[in-house]
């Protein structure tokens, strides 16, 4: 492990005030995130899943600047961003890009591929003039697209195609790290196994880093070496891939995992699956103690009134969970994980 | 015993004088009490079979040829009269978009009670009453306080359990659920899902599951029908579909799809190339420009759907396919 992490995130809260009424009065306050910590190391993927509202995506529009944090530190690189000013964020938004949901919608409908890949280029001046037309060769071609796509328009292509486009425009920065959100949720189940395995020979290929937001647990499971589980704002369960699927500690992380379907109905027909009840509640008024007592199969009296911290439960696994028990192996605990 | 058959059904979309067939020779059939799932991609003409099942398709599409038996019946004879007889008592559908799909205007109670009132003459009371009762078999509490909210007072997951009571309602044979779930989170789709499969199960009513995933195909449904390019090209028990896939289409689909049981090391085996526009033109097998075994007979002529054993493949090479005798051609660059 490098000394500094490239990603640190420390006690993140991002709050969004409520307004209502003729003068737009703040009136209460959505914690969308709410004291969370992780770290991202050079060259991993790192996983967020979670159900709507659980604050993921503002987790990643937080990593972007897109949205302030509220309390807590962000560091890429061993400097705080959350302070960088206009002129520390240009370098910045170089070196950590964006892939979105829908690529429809995150690709201009009047520019052709040419001009989308070609604007950061311009903008940033990474190529000049006919530089520039050989870099877009290149970035399409990385992105297993024929180079006539560079004369095509979005409307013209299709959903994973659009999409490799929207990875490729990424690239065009030459980042070191790529947010991606539910970046292939929307596509079609046989394209999105080939944006997969893109996405994995890229970041092997160019050494790159993700921060991948998702809701399928398959997928994060197979793209990310370490996952964060959220609910309500906080991480419930963080942990390497592996462990986390095969021995999830947090009630949560298995109700969900048991909420998803296996592709085969050999080993469904033996599965007795008793699906979580209830919903996420209101996270403007996110319930007192474990904010997922209200739904857990399992809350004791103590989970209604006390917040529980994440504690680690094995090597490099932490659960936030009254009733997750600590290993016995506990001398080879990693404290960084432990929430402040 | 069949209660659902449909029959070499062709849907044209006509534009100006020109016809187009988005699906051709759809051959299935539900037995009562059963639960079939139709799986494809985008532009498969999965969506496009059930609306014709409920005499639902838009002015510009027709079905325009087969039939279509519920219970003998031929749905596609029938008048328009007749159709909306048979929608509600007989047949109901779930859609997708419980927010678009339900009337933001009307009140819970109102959608739920419409049905009855209309087809089966009840009374408000007793309307009331039977609305209250399927509240509370799709597991809404405070029933009396819902029957006056309207849809937008609903979260997601509640608005989808509603679209199940009011398709529930006047208690129907059959019930077509396309995507009923895709728009919700994963822990709301197990709970609407187990609900929908218990309810179904309990009231002896037949569930055509509408769906692209097949975790939820392996969970829920006994049958499947794999449909590509407005084809069906395979169809068997579910059991069997999963462990001897026969059309490659089928196993290039399972093996896309990441598993929490796989190792994760192991790489996805996508198809390559994307799912065929409806108004391309694409000679003999809708599949082969994707396809891994295509052979020339496969480019000039169309497979059709061969019944053998309980399990049908449309694909000249299915054998070969299936017990892994088939030798991949070189793959082309997508």
């Amino acid at each position: 492990m490098s000394a500094i992490p490239l990603l640190k995130i420390d006690n993140l809260h991002v709050r969004f005030p409520i307004r209502a009424g003729l003068l737009q009065r703040t009136v209460g306050e959505v914690q969308a995130v709410n004291g969370v910590s992780f770290e991202v190391n050079k060259g991993e993927a790192f996983g967020i899943v979670g159900e709507s509202g659980c604050g993921k995506t503002t987790i990643a529009r937080a990593i972007l600047r897109l949205v302030n944090a509220t309390e807590g530190e962000i560091s890429y690189n061993g400097e705080n961003i959350t302070a960088f000013d206009r002129h520390q964020l240009t370098p910045f938004r170089r070196k950590v890009q964006a892939i979105f949901q829908d690529p429809f919608s995150s690709l201009n409908p009047r520019k052709t591929t040419k001009d989308i890949i070609g604007e950061p280029l311009r903008v940033h001046k990474l190529a000049q003039g006919a530089g520039i037309e050989q870099r877009i060769n290149e970035l399409l071609e990385l992105c297993e697209l024929p180079a006539r796509f560079a004369e095509l328009y979005p409307h013209e292509m299709s959903g994973g195609q659009r999409q490799r486009v929207g990875i490729a425009r990424a690239l065009a920065m030459e980042p070191e790290m790529i947010v991606c959100d539910e970046a292939v949720s929307a596509l079609d189940v046989s394209i999105q196994a080939q944006i997969i395995n893109l996405l994995e020979r890229l970041r092997k290929e160019l050494g790159l880093t993700y921060v991948f937001i998702g809701h399928d647990l398959s997928v994060v499971r197979h793209l990310c070496n370490r996952v964060a589980v959220m609910y309500l704002g906080r991480i419930m369960e963080i942990a390497d891939a592996e462990p986390l699927f095969k021995e999830p500690c947090h009630p949560y992380t298995r109700a969900l995992l048991d909420a998803v379907p296996n592709p085969d109905p050999a080993v469904e027909a033996g599965r007795e699956v008793e699906p979580l009840q209830g919903e996420v509640p209101n996270p403007s008024n996110p319930p007192p103690g474990c904010v997922f007592h209200t739904r857990c199969p399992v809350a004791v009296d103590q989970c209604r009134h006390s917040v529980p911290r994440l504690q680690n439960t094995a090597h490099n696994q932490a659960a936030a969970c009254w009733l997750a028990q600590p290993s016995v192996n506990s001398s080879s605990l990693n404290k960084e994980y432990v929430n402040v | 015993m069949t209660l659902l058959s449909v029959k070499n059904l062709a849907i044209d979309l006509a534009r100006g004088t020109d016809k187009h067939r988005l699906v051709s020779d759809a051959s299935w059939q539900l037995d009562a009490g059963e639960t079939l799932a139709i799986v494809g991609e985008s532009g498969s003409g999965k969506s496009l079979t059930a609306l014709a099942v409920m005499g639902l398709l838009a002015d510009e599409l027709a079905a325009a040829e087969g039939e279509i038996l519920l219970d003998g019946v031929d749905l596609l004879q029938a008048t328009q009269d007749e159709l909306r007889a048979l929608r509600g008592p007989q047949m109901a559908m779930v859609f997708q978009e419980p927010m678009t799909s339900l009337n933001p205007v009307k009140t819970i109670g109102y959608q739920l009670t419409e049905g009855v009132r209309h087809h089966l003459g009840y009374s408000a009371k007793q309307a009331k009453a039977r609305a209250l009762e399927l509240l509370d078999q799709v597991g809404i509490s405070d029933a009396t306080q819902r029957l006056k909210q309207y849809p937008h007072q609903l979260s997601g997951g509640m608005r989808q359990r509603v679209m199940i009571a009011i398709a529930l309602a006047c208690k129907p044979k059959l019930i077509l659920a396309d995507e009923p779930t895709t728009a919700l989170d994963v822990t709301i789709q197990a709970q609407i899902l187990t609900l929908m499969s218990r309810l179904c199960r309990e009231h002896g009513v037949g569930l055509v599951l509408i769906t692209h995933n097949l975790g939820i195909v392996a969970r829920h449904a006994r049958r499947v029908v794999v449909m590509y390019g407005g084809r069906v090209v395979e169809e068997a028990d579910a059991i069997q579909l999963y462990r001897e896939p026969r059309h490659p289409y089928t196993q290039g689909l399972l093996a896309s799809v990441p598993r929490m049981d796989s190792n994760r090391e192991t790489e996805l085996q996508p198809i390559a190339g994307a799912p065929p526009d409806p108004f391309d033109v694409i000679g003999g097998c809708r599949f082969n420009p994707r396809c891994r075994y295509v052979s020339d007979q496969c480019r000039a002529e169309s497979p059709v759907l061969e019944d053998a054993a309980d399990h049908s493949v449309a694909c000249w090479n299915w054998f070969d396919v299936a017990k892994g005798l088939a030798i991949p051609q070189e793959s082309e660059s997508a």
